[in-house]
């Protein structure tokens, strides 16, 4: 479903990635570890086209992604959420809904699709006339979520889903991602909580200082003695 | 002694509608600036002289092809709306990732340029469209049907802005694009495209100002700065890019300069609007309603 390769990507002069080659399955869902600052955010920035590759290729389903407009991305059925949730603080969480189904294919889809999002998050039906920014973090984290979920995506980027919840959430936004998979969504999933991550991802990689160190199913990485004694702790 | 007290409320009242009526027109021209700086986060400092570009439209359309006033409002609406939309994109747009500075400074060469346009082909004769509307005589006080016309009009324009703004998508993604600008490509929202009907709205909202203000004073190339800075005051008191905030100060505004001209000159209600607006820069510097962060 999407294939990168030999991406290199950057912040002006700065480069994050260096030739990464990576390929996510339909249904399946693969996740990407790694140590803070080794461009785990910006391997998610440069799929959904929030910076551009300075080199390779990136493919969503054949079609050429780099050369897609910024906002036409969301249409080949990439949805990304975003590290730190980037609500839109002072708009309701139905219009932070609204905002995820803003391409014309989506709008038409409008109602289905926030049904499903309430579905899926009760909480969120309660609280469509709040501020976003006024919910808690894990609220927020599931108004993110079904933000990118309106767009109807195929793929779906999770950028750090756990980071600044308390213990008992990142359970919760785990569980949800088990959930969201079993309806057949592809899901790309960066996360530094790799004991958590590892246990709902079919394939992961190991990705330090822009470049791919290992890559294989979850139980080979956990078995892996560089992923078991820099991030598992044994 | 008792008649006195009468007169004085009669006077007192009437000087009272007519500051919210003045409102009313004043909130619409700060609603347009404060539009466009709440989402672009740029300066309009020529804002009041689209306003005169839409009132000379007024005039031609009206004095010289002689087409009614009704017919002619829609036309210099979407006329000064087009011109926003230039001035989006042949001046702000190339320098949106300059400094702010630089930004003010061009919209103020912007203000020169159009200053001096309407002198060379207009000339500095004061004109008017020839339209007298009638003054309603109501309980002893007297309301000028221009007032009430603009003071409606200027409401019926704010709701369907905030109609607008609040019900369809592209009115929800300018709220958005004000909040968080770097996202809005993951919602599929091409930022430039939505910048540039943020500037047709904000000038559709002078155009519409323009249309109101043309009943009431004559047009001359000068004329913006006769509300343009006032304009400009009241965004400020109100906190720039504060919706509310903008509407309740014009209000404020209005009143303060409709009383105080009760006492003395009209001028002396602008003086004392001013001295209020200086004081409350100390008081409140954020505004009168500082946006909560």
């Amino acid at each position: 479903m999407l294939e990168l390769k030999s991406v290199d990507a950057g912040y002006g002069s700065f480069q994050a990635l260096f030739g990464i080659n990576l390929d996510v399955k339909a249904g399946e869902a693969v996740g990407v570890i790694g140590p803070n600052g080794a461009g785990k955010t910006t391997l998610m920035r440069v799929i959904s086209g929030l910076i551009r590759p300075t080199r390779g290729t990136i493919a969503m389903e054949g079609t050429d992604v780099v050369a897609t407009p910024a906002h036409l991305i969301v249409g080949l059925g990439i949805a990304h959420v975003p590290e730190n949730r980037r609500l839109f603080p002072r708009l309701t969480v139905q219009d932070n809904l609204k905002m995820g189904a803003f391409m014309p294919q989506a709008r038409a889809k409008f109602a289905d699709r926030l049904e499903f999002v309430f579905d899926l998050f009760p909480r969120m039906k309660e609280r469509r006339n709040q501020m976003a920014g006024t919910m808690s973090g894990g609220e927020q984290q599931m108004c993110a979520i079904g933000r990118a979920l309106m767009s109807d995506p195929k793929l779906l980027l999770l950028d750090e889903p756990s980071a600044g919840l308390a213990p008992v959430v990142v359970q919760q936004v785990f569980e949800l991602v088990k959930r969201i998979r079993s309806g057949g969504l592809t899901v790309l999933i960066v996360e530094q909580n790799v004991q958590q991550v590892l246990k709902v991802v079919d394939r992961a990689y190991l990705l330090e200082a822009g470049t791919i160190r290992a890559s294989g199913t979850a139980v080979e990485m956990r078995e892996s003695d560089t992923v078991k004694q820099a991030y598992l702790g044994v | 002694m008792e008649s006195f007290l009468e007169i004085f409320d009669i006077y007192l009242l009437e000087a009272v509608v007519n500051g919210i009526l003045l409102g009313g027109l004043l909130a619409l021209l700060a609603l347009g600036l404060n539009l466009i700086f709440g989402v672009i986060d740029v300066t309009w400092i020529c804002y009041a002289e689209l306003v005169m570009i839409g009132m000379y439209g007024m005039y031609f359309l009206v004095q010289y092809y002689g087409i009614s006033y009704f017919l002619a409002a829609p036309v210099a609406i979407a006329l000064v709306a087009i011109l926003g939309a230039l001035l989006h994109f042949l001046v702000i747009a190339p320098l949106l990732s300059g400094p702010p500075i630089n930004q003010l400074l061009a919209t103020g060469g912007v203000l020169f340029v159009l200053q001096s346009f309407a002198t060379v082909a207009f000339g500095i004769d004061f004109r008017n469209l020839g339209i007298r509307l009638p003054v309603l005589a109501f309980a002893e006080m007297h309301f000028s049907y221009a007032r009430l016309l603009a003071f409606g009009a200027a409401l019926i324009g704010m709701v369907v802005v905030y109609l607008f703004m609040t019900r369809t998508y592209t009115g929800t993604a300018i709220r958005a694009i004000a909040q968080d600008r770097q996202i809005m490509a993951l919602m599929g929202v091409d930022t430039k495209k939505i910048y540039l009907i943020t500037s047709a709205v904000g000038g559709a909202l002078a155009g519409l100002a323009a249309c109101l203000l043309v009943l009431q004073y004559d047009v001359h190339p000068f004329v913006g700065l006769s509300f343009g800075p006032i304009t400009f005051l009241i965004c400020v008191l109100g906190g720039l890019g504060n919706f509310v905030g903008g509407f309740v100060a014009a209000f404020v505004f209005a009143e303060i300069i409709s009383l105080g001209g009760l006492f003395s000159d009209l001028e002396w209600g602008y003086v004392l609007a001013f001295v209020f607006f200086i004081i409350m820069m100390f008081v409140r510097p954020g505004g009168l309603l500082a946006r909560r962060q």
